[in-house]
């Protein structure tokens, strides 16, 4: 680690957030460099045991919770994904799980891999320290069966803040952003909608009011995106400023290290607290 | 749509080893900060015994301070308003937008003064005891 630190060191016209992406990178070798010996069976390919968490309301005998095992081959650079597909291809056809692009794209599987909120298309089995691996649907939402989770309600909180360009279109004419603004703007527009966040967050756990990372977030993304003009944003702030808008954040910085885009979630929740501020300061 | 199931909270709490720093600093925020406000109700207790005369008031500390348990748990005090005004600057830069980066390290940073200066005031609050 003292070689990582006193590489930030001495660059020091990297940004902040070039830092943590570096730190973060360099978390990840160092976890590869640890990992020694793999599950093998004395044959080339080594084995992973999962454990899914299941449930399905429908079938006798499955109302109950609970984890099946799964020995699957995974040879480098299987994903959890992988895994779970070929579990379900080859062992149980009824084996349930959202997934589409398998690139961390469409933000479908977003899952609670080993105690922590990951895509599944994006954590390689051999990133995972602990074994067996565990994968179990994202905490803090409603179970519809194995992996699937309700959605609903993260969905509507991102309705809620409007994630949508609400600027006037010139005739015929491009609407261009400065690329100071752009840059400024740049990582939330990186959000794919996982629910990663909102699921590591307890203050939304437990308020289920509170708009949440991902949503204030979207907020940010167009409230500082200097096209939309002075109504618009006010009519922004005014959604962020309620009691469960931003002041509910307690900093825990939970969202920002799972969010598998690398957004700096609690910095942008942070700035939008000190924008609802000076929108609400007066001097009389 | 058939039903749904609810799992609770439950895995907060037993993945504690999975917390980031973040994490940790949030619930040593809060646990310090519910340990002041119990002080708080004794301090002002101990300090109503002046109510009834300079006398009580001596005694009473004379008494509390003679305890070696009082003693100790001083130094406890002393450690737990430290992390509070520690990590309370440091949620003060977070606020501000400074730093945000290095929010872990400002907390490790938190802990170690706190604990030097909990060590450091041993002998203060210890002299004696024994």
């Amino acid at each position: 680690m003292s070689t990582q630190l006193q590489r930030s060191e001495q660059e020091t016209d990297e940004s902040p957030q070039e830092q943590r992406l570096e730190r973060k990178r360099f978390d990840e070798s160092e976890r590869e460099a640890q990992r020694t010996e793999e599950e093998s069976t004395g044959d080339e390919t080594p084995y992973v045991h999962l454990k899914v968490f299941r449930y399905d309301p429908e079938v006798e005998g499955k109302r109950e919770p609970h984890f099946d095992d799964f020995r699957v081959p995974a040879p480098q650079g299987t994903t959890v994904l992988d895994a779970l597909m070929y579990a379900r291809d080859e062992f149980d056809s009824t084996l349930t799980f959202r997934h589409s692009c398998r690139q961390a794209v469409c933000g479908s599987d977003a899952l609670f891999i080993n105690g922590s909120q990951r895509l599944g298309c994006q954590t390689q089995i051999q990133d995972l320290d602990q074994r067996p691996v565990r994968v179990e649907p994202l905490p803090h939402q409603e179970v519809e069966k194995d992996l699937v989770v309700d959605m609903e309600h993260f969905y509507d909180q991102m309705e809620a803040v409007e994630p949508y360009f609400q600027g006037e279109t010139p005739d015929e004419e491009e609407q261009l952003q400065s690329r100071e603004n752009r840059e400024k703007v740049k990582m939330s527009t990186r959000c794919i909608w996982c629910g990663a966040c909102q699921s590591s967050c307890n203050i939304a756990a437990g308020d289920n009011e509170y708009l949440g990372p991902a949503a204030i977030n979207k907020a940010y993304r167009f409230a500082m995106d200097e096209r939309e003009d002075d109504d618009i944003k006010q009519h922004r702030m005014n959604i962020l400023e309620q009691e469960h808008g931003v002041w509910r954040c307690q900093t825990q910085f939970s969202c920002t290290e799972v969010c598998p885009k690398d957004i700096p979630l609690t910095e942008h929740i942070q700035e939008m607290k000190r924008e609802a501020v000076k929108d609400n300061l007066k001097f009389w | 749509m058939s039903q749904s199931h609810n799992r609770g909270l439950i895995e907060d709490f037993g993945r504690w080893r999975e917390f980031a720093p973040g994490m940790w600093a949030w619930i040593f925020h809060k646990f310090t900060g519910w340990v002041l406000i119990g002080y708080l109700f004794t301090h002002v207790a101990v300090l109503s015994t002046a109510i009834s005369g300079p006398q009580l008031y001596t005694t009473t500390l004379r008494s509390l301070e003679s305890l070696l348990l009082v003693r100790v748990l001083e130094v406890g005090l002393l450690a737990v308003a430290t992390f509070h005004i520690m990590n309370g600057i440091r949620l003060l830069f977070i606020d501000l937008g400074v730093g945000l980066e290095s929010q872990d390290k400002s907390f490790y940073a938190s802990l170690v003064l706190t604990g030097a200066i909990a060590v450091a005031s041993v002998p203060t609050f210890l002299s004696g005891a024994f």
